[in-house]
């Protein structure tokens, strides 16, 4: 087992060192983007420009480039952003981790709940008319945009509807941090939690059901059957657990996609200052180091998560274990 | 081992061996262990004969068999086939050598490409080998489909339209389809009810005096390698322990092995059933990683001494020197007659 | 004479509904299994026999299927059960063993866990007493270490002593009947001789009831008091083992001796083989199923045989020839040994 994760963690090392230098290149490979000219704002005179490049280090050859970044980055940690001067990137970032992950993890506790009730009453109704329906309804959530679900939720607990008894509570958009107000927290996140996690249950619930569905038909399920069980006990001990080892490595990973600023979309709609945001401002004002430090950032908790779904496979079925 | 037919042998194996590596490792993954799939078989096969073989799970009658046909590469040894040595040959030189040796395997549902036409299935080795034009292609394949027992008119059908045994006649016809010398046949009727067997060995059987066909055929049903057979090789864990004329074998096997095999095949007589002796063999077969030392059965044998865990045992004549078994302790004529073999069989 | 019959199923039909039409899986199929007897079921694929023993257990979940007759166990009909009912029976009264013991242990479970999970099923004892009888249970079919080998997994088990665990298993409550579909196909011929070897042994030991559903005519030779020929959801023979290897009263029999490959008797010419293929059983017609494919079919045949006592010694058959003109006709078609008139 110990070989089995010193491997996967170099690997997780080598692939964090091609993700950044990857970005790195595409960066400035980028037509039409000249980071000096983002930083020096309307109609710079080429001298101006020479000193901003000369300034920033944006002179210097790529590798060199690169290695200072880097080094910044990891080692003294005081990478500052182009765009926002004086601002160290990394502890941005922190700062603005919070907001994310009470975003994704409420909705991932939401999702999750629903997704398993939808899918195994869709797989247990199978051959009435609920289950086509409850799957027409995952494939409605699956095709909404979240920022289309996102801006009608506004638009309906933020606008139109706001002053109803339905949704007074509704905050004004934006993210209250727990330890500000924990209620304010609370009623802040519930829209955005249950506008990201519809495309999520609508996902998971048909991936559940058709691998209930195709547990069922395993012969260990039939022994299980045969050896006089209760249908509740076959179920839960034997086809859902047959079940659940495609759908946890699934969330592992969509989970820390998520994590590392995939909630960008969501973040925005409701101005939550998450590290989504903070990368969807970024990448408007060609802020590179704050997009190399949450690229870095989001590819860690990728391949952390990458591996620890291994590990969790591993720990699931264990056929897969190293002998 | 036979050596007055040297000439004449279409096909020579001698001293292959096939190893699997197990490789662990954190970055560099070394080899640790060997799966010894095939550990220095040796045999050859006359023109116009069948050769049998047989042997049990992880005895390496199927890697030696893709061995054999180059789909895997020998660790060492060599194979000759009709008089030229194809072990050692790159890939571009064995396209040739393919028209003369096919194979028809074990699974009729996974063996045919389930997107291709049937007529283009036996086409294709036609086309890849470039032998004649369209329309004589086609005719070819129509003639094929006849000389299995298919109607010409299923060229157009997919393999999901047909039974077991009219897709094994499918992979049939696609292996006589550029007129090979040797067939070699890896459990063909395994995977077949018990009627439809006996129609595709019937077939082989006819094909074979057709076509003046050299067959290797692999099965563990002991029943029909005796029928299909002139001389069958029973393999254990790699190794080749007794070649024998078909007959033979049933009535004198040599080794104990051998003997365990037989007594264990149940006969569909329940009088027999009851009177025979049943041979029970304790135990798993070994793992082929670690095979044990010296004969390689010894820890399951129920005549094994002392010598048996020490020494392995040469490949050696007995009676006849068509008839070789590599035992310390080979079975005689007489407990032959008296433990193993059925009863009822009158002797020669 | 006979006390009742352990089992008795009384003319059961298994169909299922597609959307080609409605296959007849299982057309009225009637059996008894009396106390401690083995009964072999062979056929071939599509011939019913696992869907009947199946649906004995009412294991089958399928939507689709129909099911009508009756399935008499001890006295009660179990196709007239509740689920919770029929629960109660299954792995207690009677168990079943499958082919695959690779697939059909869950293989996330160790086998000591699987083994407690049914005996707790089906009685209230504690984990250690469960625990206790498992190990039992496994050094019983013969498995080394057993005290070990209790927490290991099905794949660290090789594939006989797979099987193995499967009959541990299926004996754990003591039930009066095992049904065994298949128990030994997917394994080499030396470990099914242990297998069946070991069935045999706990048989006599705890005088279960066996029901071996196989394809193989050996197998039932050696296994089986009683044998049933199924073939197109139909038994279409069914009497003692001696009578139904010594004296076959139907073509098929005929047919399906004749063409294996035996290894106690010499080389035929040629296989005998029945011609043809297993029918359709989509939207199967009337008459019997075999006629098609069958040497010595005439009028009569399109009207479906029952299974009957011809010959009023408890041989059932289900063929419209005269007896005399089975006798005769059986000693063309079937090799001239098995031709054996009774002393």
């Amino acid at each position: 087992m110990l070989t089995f994760i010193v491997r996967r963690l170099l690997w997780a090392a080598l692939v964090m060192f091609v993700i950044s230098a990857f970005v790195f290149v595409l960066f400035f490979k980028t037509p039409g983007v000249d980071p000096a000219r983002a930083i020096a704002g309307r109609n710079p005179s080429p001298q101006i420009l020479g000193e901003i490049r000369h300034q920033f280090g944006l002179d210097k050859p790529f590798p060199v480039q690169y290695g200072l970044m880097m080094k910044d980055l990891f080692i003294s940690r005081d990478l500052v952003s182009y765009s926002n001067q004086g601002v160290k990137v990394v502890p941005e970032i922190f700062a603005a981790a919070p907001a994310t992950l009470s975003l994704v993890f409420g909705a991932a506790v939401i999702w999750v709940v629903m997704s398993i009730i939808l899918g195994i009453a869709a797989a247990l109704l199978r051959g009435t008319i609920v289950d086509p329906l409850l799957m027409i309804l995952a494939l409605i959530g699956i095709s909404m945009p979240v920022f289309w679900a996102g801006e009608v939720a506004n638009l309906i607990t933020q606008s139109r509807f706001h002053d109803t008894f339905l949704f007074s509570w509704v905050p004004p958009l934006g993210y209250t941090a727990f330890t500000q107000s924990p209620v304010g927290w609370f009623t802040g996140l519930i829209i955005p939690w249950i506008t990201l996690s519809i495309l999520y249950i609508g996902l998971y619930a048909r991936v559940l059901r058709a691998n209930i569905i195709e547990t069922e038909g395993e012969d260990y399920v039939r022994t299980a059957r045969a050896k006089g069980l209760t249908e509740r006990r076959v179920l839960l001990r034997h086809t859902l657990r047959g079940s659940m080892i495609t759908y946890v490595s699934l969330f592992g990973l969509d989970f820390a996609a998520l994590v590392a600023a995939g909630a960008l979309l969501t973040e925005v709609v409701f101005a939550i200052h998450g590290v989504g945001l903070l990368f969807y401002q970024s990448l408007n004002n060609l802020d590179l180091p704050t997009i190399m430090a949450i690229v870095v950032y989001g590819a860690f908790f990728i391949v952390l998560a990458s591996a620890l779904v291994d590990i969790a496979y591993a720990w699931l079925d264990p056929r897969v274990r190293p002998t | 081992m036979s050596t007055d037919h040297d000439g004449d042998a279409l096909l020579r194996v001698e001293h292959v061996k096939k190893y699997f590596p197990i490789r662990k490792g954190i970055l560099l993954q070394r080899e640790v262990a060997r799966v010894h799939a095939v550990d220095d078989v040796s045999f050859e096969v006359r023109p116009g004969e069948t050769l049998g073989l047989v042997g049990e799970s992880g005895c390496g009658k199927s890697t030696l068999a893709r061995c054999i046909a180059r789909l895997y590469e020998l660790t060492s040894g060599s194979v000759v086939f009709d008089g030229r040595d194809i072990s050692r040959l790159p890939r571009r030189r064995l396209r040739p050598v393919r028209r003369g040796l096919q194979m028809v395997f074990q699974d009729p549902y996974a063996s045919l490409n389930p997107r291709k036409r049937v007529g283009t299935i036996i086409s294709d080795p036609l086309r890849i080998h470039r032998q004649g034009n369209r329309g004589e292609i086609k005719r070819q394949v129509r003639r094929l489909l006849e000389l299995v027992g298919l109607s010409p008119e299923h060229v157009n059908r997919y393999p999901h339209e047909f039974s077991g045994g009219q897709r094994q006649r499918i992979g049939v016809a696609r292996a006589l389809a550029l007129h090979p010398k040797l067939v070699i046949a890896d459990e063909p009727v395994s995977a077949l009810d018990v009627s439809i067997r006996a129609q595709v060995i019937n077939l082989l059987d006819d094909l074979q005096d057709e076509l003046s066909l050299t067959y290797i055929f692999i099965a563990h049903d002991l029943g029909v390698v005796r029928h299909v057979s002139d001389r069958i090789a029973v393999m254990y864990l790699g190794k080749i322990v007794e070649i024998s004329p078909a007959e033979e074998l049933y009535r004198h096997p040599v080794h104990p092995y051998t003997e365990a095999l037989l007594s264990a095949v149940p006969i569909p007589d329940p009088d027999l059933s009851d009177q025979r002796e049943h041979i029970v063999l304790e135990g798993d077969v070994p793992s082929p990683v670690a095979p044990p030392p010296g004969c390689r059965f010894h820890p399951r044998c129920r005549y094994a001494t002392d010598i048996c865990s020490r020494e392995e045992p040469p490949l050696v004549a007995h009676g006849s020197p068509d008839h070789v078994a590599a035992c310390h302790h080979p079975l005689s004529f007489s407990r032959a007659a008296a433990a193993g073999a059925p009863a009822s069989v009158e002797d020669a | 004479m006979m006390t009742d019959p352990l089992l008795e199923v009384r003319n059961l039909k298994v169909s299922f509904r597609t959307e080609d039409g409605t296959v007849q899986a299982v057309d009225g199929v009637s059996l008894t299994l009396a106390e401690g007897e083995t009964l072999g079921i062979v056929g071939e694929s599509g011939s019913g026999k696992s869907v009947t023993m199946m649906s004995v257990m009412r294991l089958i979940t399928d939507p689709n299927a129909r099911f009508e007759g009756e399935v008499l166990y001890k006295g009660r009909d179990l196709m007239a059960l509740t689920q919770d009912q029929i629960r109660g029976i299954r792995g207690a009264g009677i168990a079943m063993i499958f082919q695959d013991p690779m697939t059909s242990l869950n293989p996330v479970y160790r086998v000591g866990w699987q083994i407690t999970e049914q005996i707790r099923a089906h009685e209230s004892i504690s984990s250690q007493a469960a625990r206790a009888r498992a190990i039992d249970l496994l050094k019983s079919v013969g498995i080394p270490h057993a005290s070990e080998r209790v927490d290991d997994y099905p794949h660290q088990f090789s594939g006989g002593m797979r099987q193995r665990v499967m009959i541990a298993m299926a004996l754990s409550c003591n039930p009066d009947i095992i049904i065994a579909d298949e128990p030994t196909t997917a394994l080499d011929v030396t470990i099914q001789a242990q297998i069946l070897s070991l069935i045999r042994k706990l048989r006599d030991d705890f005088g279960t009831a066996v029901v071996l559903i196989t394809h193989d005519m050996g197998v039932v030779a050696e296994m089986a008091d009683r044998v049933a020929v199924m073939y197109a959801g139909r038994i279409v023979e069914q009497g003692s083992r001696r009578d139904v290897f010594y004296q076959p009263q139907h073509p098929y029999t005929w047919g399906l001796l004749g063409s294996i490959a035996r290894l106690d008797r010499p080389k035929p010419e040629r296989l005998a083989t029945i011609p043809g293929l297993p029918p359709s059983l989509l939207n199967l017609a009337s008459g019997c199923a075999f006629r098609a494919r069958c040497a010595h079919r005439f009028e009569r045949c399109l009207e479906t045989p029952a299974l009957l006592d011809r010959l009023g010694n408890g041989h059932l058959d289900a063929c419209h020839l005269e007896p005399q003109a089975k006798k005769d006709a059986r000693a063309e078609a079937a090799p001239p040994e098995l031709v054996e008139d009774a002393p």
